[in-house]
């Protein structure tokens, strides 16, 4: 291993222009004449429009117009779109609501745009939003997705019958209940997977600047994946056509998939700077953020499993409701149904299946994916069964989940999935240890002694990542293929550069992607520089969510730098004057097989271009190649963490005292970014198992609309992770990889629960297990003793 | 935000004829809890009256029995004060307690007590020690200012100078932060100087900081956690929301009355 080359635990290469705050994020983009967008927002989460009047609005300084819904429709700018067909089990396509990108008519959440002025400055935009008149008819709202389909619920869509967009099944409901029936025990929970908000540091932001001379559009936006973005705006949107249309997504401060979607903002900015002919800027307030970017999670779910006498699960079946808020976002559909029933089976050996998702419109923000996307939810439906189940049978937990360990591979499970491999022993073994699992028994004794119950809880979770194989994805509904693409470009000089599809928005691709590089062609790791985020430089791409950019987006990379090694190699040849076979590549240097000719590569690279020693009949001059490569199977990337912690007796307090996690990645490329990506998983899940919490009250405000009511996970809520590592490769990918971006977050709240629950004895609390909430629920256990 | 016009007196007599001249001007001690809301939209004063170039408003110091903290005086400032720290470390940990670095270094104590959010430290702290509040115009003694939830003994144009902690003896803060905000879900604070026995809590209550007579009663006896042991207050009044229930909010006032009392008898 080479100190910047695979494995090489090297620091990022972009953490110098962050840190010192050179950062060139989309607001820190400035075109000549720009102009400023303020949307006027819904403060009712259901009303009717009975009228706008941007009379007074439009007279304020500073306000070149005042755009609202009625004229967007005049103009032909469709609706956004979710791009992911679901089927009800009565073979019925899902519901899908129009969404225009101003309401015209109707508003269905708070925080929907009726209208946008565009004007000099913010200042002036916002104090004419002030003068915009909305008459608004105020309607009943439902916000709670269990009452969304209840009789004389109101009525969001009026074409979408009782708020229902699918109901939609997987696995076999008969051989289930047949388990069922024969199983000596069942366990059986109720839980809530809490709303959440994303809140990347950096809020979204929009530029759109129109050319009218060239009838080009250009946009630089807060995006994961901006060609997707294109693709969008411009086939379904109409915007405008697709080569006629820039989408560049510059420094995106992160996004923890709520920066994947279309939103409506981004499309106004495009159609108000065509219209005003000027470019034109929007970046989110804080406050605009918690109410409009896409939300995650937000399940309610009954879920059983069966089990035989000796602790072998039979079979597990779940019914969910699931909230997509009040349009359907961009790939809303897919979260609760594909890339979460799909991994209902966790780690285990389970025959049989079956899992009913309905999937309802509420009065609130749209939900979609959100770190993770629908893994965690199952992870957490699944630990919380197999934990419960093992307590009520009096197994051990460890023991109950090594005895429906899946170990043999592939393992076809009930439910699509087919896992290529793994160990999920050697990391429950390794987690142990690394826990001191031995000594807790000593140490839950020592912490009754300061007025704390210490508990500890298990996560051996899995998911599927490396999204994803398209003719896989194509059969389950997906509107696109979800492959990758990679160019790379030797310069004359020697020097590289890769063009990605996919996007980094804090995941540090310029440098993992440098040094697969690196590696691979023996240059210099400086050499090398990666270019993304940018429609018209990389040729296409499906950007980064999902864990993918490593799996998906590297393997594009190394089918790129085959070709380049092939072609080099012709090239080495007539330098050499030797047979192409005859050429060896190592460490960057082209050798002549059982010779000491050699050529170094920089030396290729300049005879490529300069092109002396061959002719353009013999071989094109030049060293460039291109790969679209499209993944085998997903990636099942594995692991075991455990929660220990300690809960005030007297307050509820819940205190993490000790975290393990033992991860399964396959191949690292850089162990230190693998860590950071780790941390901060875990961070956002204890966040939602403990802090996080999106709450409407019945009128559909939201209640936790700032910093100051949503609780964020902080450092000094999180002790030092242990972090270990067990290996099993990708067999689906040329390096083995399997993809670390979401494992944190999909672990931890499962094991969190099943700490606090083991520490207080009881068989279920909801997220987030909050001080109060923890309390309470001790007040409910010594109840029944104090009467 | 909108428009106002920003002045920048130096001496509490101008703070004060500024403040007579826009009558709905607002000082500026600190503003973290004004800028928020006026870059919200939700507050407009016409104008700023910036308290930080005024003389003589900053400053921690021991004048006979009484600390005397000037109105200006950063939170930060009051946490790592030695004069403080050497007489009523009690009464320091309360600052040292408010939001973060970058609030403990702007936030300032006149501030935090003549907005009297009912979720701040400072109060408690007051009302916990019996303080007065000295304005330009007259002294108040805790006990009178805190009249309820953002509201205050104050009146047009006065202005906090300075603030008069009697030193106890036994002083100390136990604070359950909020979990989003940091502010006190519930605070207590307690104190003894001779028989004046005292427990304040901010936070919790519906109409803000208060003190729990029943337990300084108890306290009487003996200044100890244990002469509460098993007390409690009613859940009738307290503050419910998302966060915390009435009856949990009455709960941890018990259980960090007793914490404190064993901090300050430590």
């Amino acid at each position: 291993m080479s100190a910047t080359g695979i494995g090489a635990p090297v620091r990022r290469k972009e953490d110098f222009r962050f840190i010192t705050g050179q950062g060139q994020y989309t607001d820190d983009v400035t075109r000549p004449g720009e102009t400023r967008a303020v949307f006027v927002r819904s403060p009712h989460a259901h009303a009717k429009i009975k009228s706008i009047d941007v009379g007074a609005a439009k007279k304020m300084p500073g306000v070149i117009d005042v755009l609202t819904g009625a004229q967007l429709a005049t103009d032909k700018i469709g609706n956004l779109i979710c791009g992911w067909m679901i089927h009800s089990k009565d073979g019925s396509p899902m519901k899908m609501s129009a969404h225009p990108a101003l309401a015209a008519t109707k508003v269905n959440c708070v925080g929907d745009a009726v209208a946008v002025v565009i004007a000099e400055t913010i200042a002036q935009g916002k104090d004419a939003a002030e003068k915009v008149k909305v008459d608004y008819e105020v309607l009943t709202a439902v916000v709670d997705p269990a009452k969304a389909q209840a009789k004389g619920a109101p009525q969001i869509h009026p074409d979408i019958p009782n708020n229902t967009i699918y109901q939609w099944h997987l696995g076999e409901k008969k051989d289930v209940d047949a388990a069922f029936a024969a199983a000596k025990h069942v366990t059986k929970l109720d839980i809530v997977n809490n709303r959440l908000v994303p809140n990347a540091m950096e809020p979204r932001a929009a530029l759109a600047d129109y050319d009218a001379g060239t009838d080009n559009l250009t946009l630089w936006n807060t995006s994961q994946n901006p060609h997707v973005a294109r693709l969008v705006i411009s086939a379904f949107i109409g915007m405008a056509p697709e080569h006629k249309l820039r989408v560049i997504a510059p420094d995106v401060g992160g996004g923890f998939g709520s920066k994947i979607f279309i939103y409506p903002e981004e499309v106004v900015c495009l159609w108000a700077s065509r219209r005003v002919k000027r470019p034109v800027k929007w970046t989110s307030d804080r406050s605009e953020a918690f109410l409009t970017d896409a939300h995650g999670r937000d399940h309610v779910t009954h879920a059983e499993m069966a089990l035989d006498a000796n602790g072998k699960i039979l079979a597990l079946r779940a019914r969910t409701i699931a909230n997509l808020g009040a349009y359907m976002s961009t790939f809303s559909s897919s979260v609760p149904t594909y890339l979460y029933a799909t991994l209902l089976s966790g780690q285990y050996n389970i025959p049989s299946i079956y899992c009913e998702v309905d999937a309802v419109y509420t009065n609130t923000a749209p939900v979609d994916a959100y770190r993770g996307a629908g893994r965690p939810e199952a992870t957490f439906v699944v630990e919380r069964l197999v934990e419960v189940a093992a307590r009520q049978m009096g197994i051990d937990p460890a023991d109950l989940r090594r005895r429906n360990f899946i170990t043999a591979f592939p393992h076809q499970t009930p439910v699509i999935m087919a896992y290529d491999g793994g160990d999920y022993n050697a990391s429950l073994k390794k987690a142990m240890e690394m826990a001191d699992v031995k000594g807790f028994a000593k140490r839950k004794r020592e912490a009754a002694r300061n007025g704390k119950l210490r508990g500890m809880g298990y996560s051996t979770y899995i998911e599927a990542c490396g999204i994803a194989p398209s003719q896989a994805v194509g059969s389950l509904g997906a509107g696109v293929g979800l492959w990758e693409s990679a160019e790379v470009r030797v310069n004359p000089t020697g020097s590289v550069e890769v063009l990605t599809g996919s996007h980094a928005h804090g995941q540090g691709h310029e440098t993992t992607f440098a040094q697969l590089v690196s590696e691979r062609l023996g240059i210099p790791f400086e050499n090398v520089s990666i270019v993304h985020g940018d429609t018209d430089k990389v040729q296409f791409g499906m950007g980064t969510y999902g864990s993918r950019s490593g799996a998906v987006g590297m393997s594009a990379i190394v089918k790129a730098l085959d070709k380049i090694e092939i072609k080099a190699k012709k090239v080495a040849a007539f330098m050499l004057e030797a047979a192409e076979g005859d050429i060896e590549f190592k460490d960057g240097k082209f050798t002549v097989a059982g010779t000491d000719k050699s050529a170094a590569f920089g030396d290729v690279a300049l005879n490529a271009y300069i092109a002396h020693k061959f002719t353009g009949a013999e071989l094109e001059p030049g060293l460039k190649e291109t790969s679209f490569y499209d993944p085998t199977n997903f990636t099942f990337p594995a692991g075991c963490h455990i929660c220990e912690l300690d809960v005030d007796i007297e307050t509820g307090k819940v205190d993490i005292v000790n975290w393990t996690a033992v991860d399964d990645f396959g191949t690292i490329i850089n162990p230190m970014i693998v860590e950071g990506q780790v941390h901060g998983g875990i961070a956002q899940g204890v966040g939602q198992a403990l802090m996080e919490g999106a709450y409407y009250d019945a009128a559909g405000q939201l209640v936790t609309g700032s910093m100051m009511d949503y609780t964020m996970p902080r450092a000094h809520d999180l002790p030092s992770f242990h972090v270990g590592l067990t290996e099993t490769k990708s067999p689906s990918n040329p390096l083995g990889m399997k993809g670390c971006g979401e494992a944190g977050a999909i672990a931890s709240p499962a094991a969190v629960i099943n700490a606090i629950t083991d520490a207080i004895g009881t068989e279920n609390i909801a997220m987030p297990a909050t001080a109060s909430a923890v309390w309470t629920a001790l007040q409910k256990l010594q109840a029944p003793k104090a009467a | 935000m909108y428009n106002f016009t920003f002045h920048r007196p130096t001496t509490v007599r101008q703070a004060a004829g500024l403040l007579a001249r826009n009558p709905d001007g607002k000082l500026l001690a600190g503003g973290h809890s004004l800028l928020p809301v006026m870059k919200q939209r939700l507050a407009q004063p016409s104008a700023l009256v910036d308290l930080s170039l005024v003389e003589g408003m900053t400053g921690v110091e021991l004048k006979g029995r009484s600390v005397v903290i000037g109105a200006m005086t950063r939170h930060a400032d009051v946490a790592n004060s030695q004069v403080l720290k050497d007489v009523m470390p009690g009464l320091a940990a309360v600052p040292g307690s408010i939001g973060d670095p970058q609030v403990r270094n702007r936030g300032t104590i006149g501030g935090s007590i003549a907005n009297n959010d009912p979720n701040a430290d400072y109060p408690a702290a007051c009302l916990g020690l019996g303080a007065t509040i000295i304005t330009n115009k007259r002294r108040i003694a805790a006990d009178d200012f805190f009249t309820g939830m953002f509201s205050t003994a104050l009146e047009e144009g006065e202005i906090i100078v300075k603030v008069s902690f009697p030193v106890a003896k036994k002083a100390a803060y136990e604070k359950f932060k909020h979990p989003a905000s940091g502010f006190a879900l519930v605070g207590v604070f307690v104190s003894k100087r001779g028989p004046d026995i005292r427990v304040a809590v901010t936070g919790a209550g519906s109409n803000g900081v208060f003190r729990v007579k029943s337990f300084e009663e108890a306290l009487k006896k003996r200044f100890s956690p244990k002469s509460i042991e098993g007390m409690s207050i009613p859940a009738t009044g307290m503050n419910a929301d998302i966060h915390a229930s009435p009856e949990y909010r009455a709960h941890l006032v018990a259980v960090l009355a007793r914490r404190a009392l064993a901090k300050a008898n430590d």
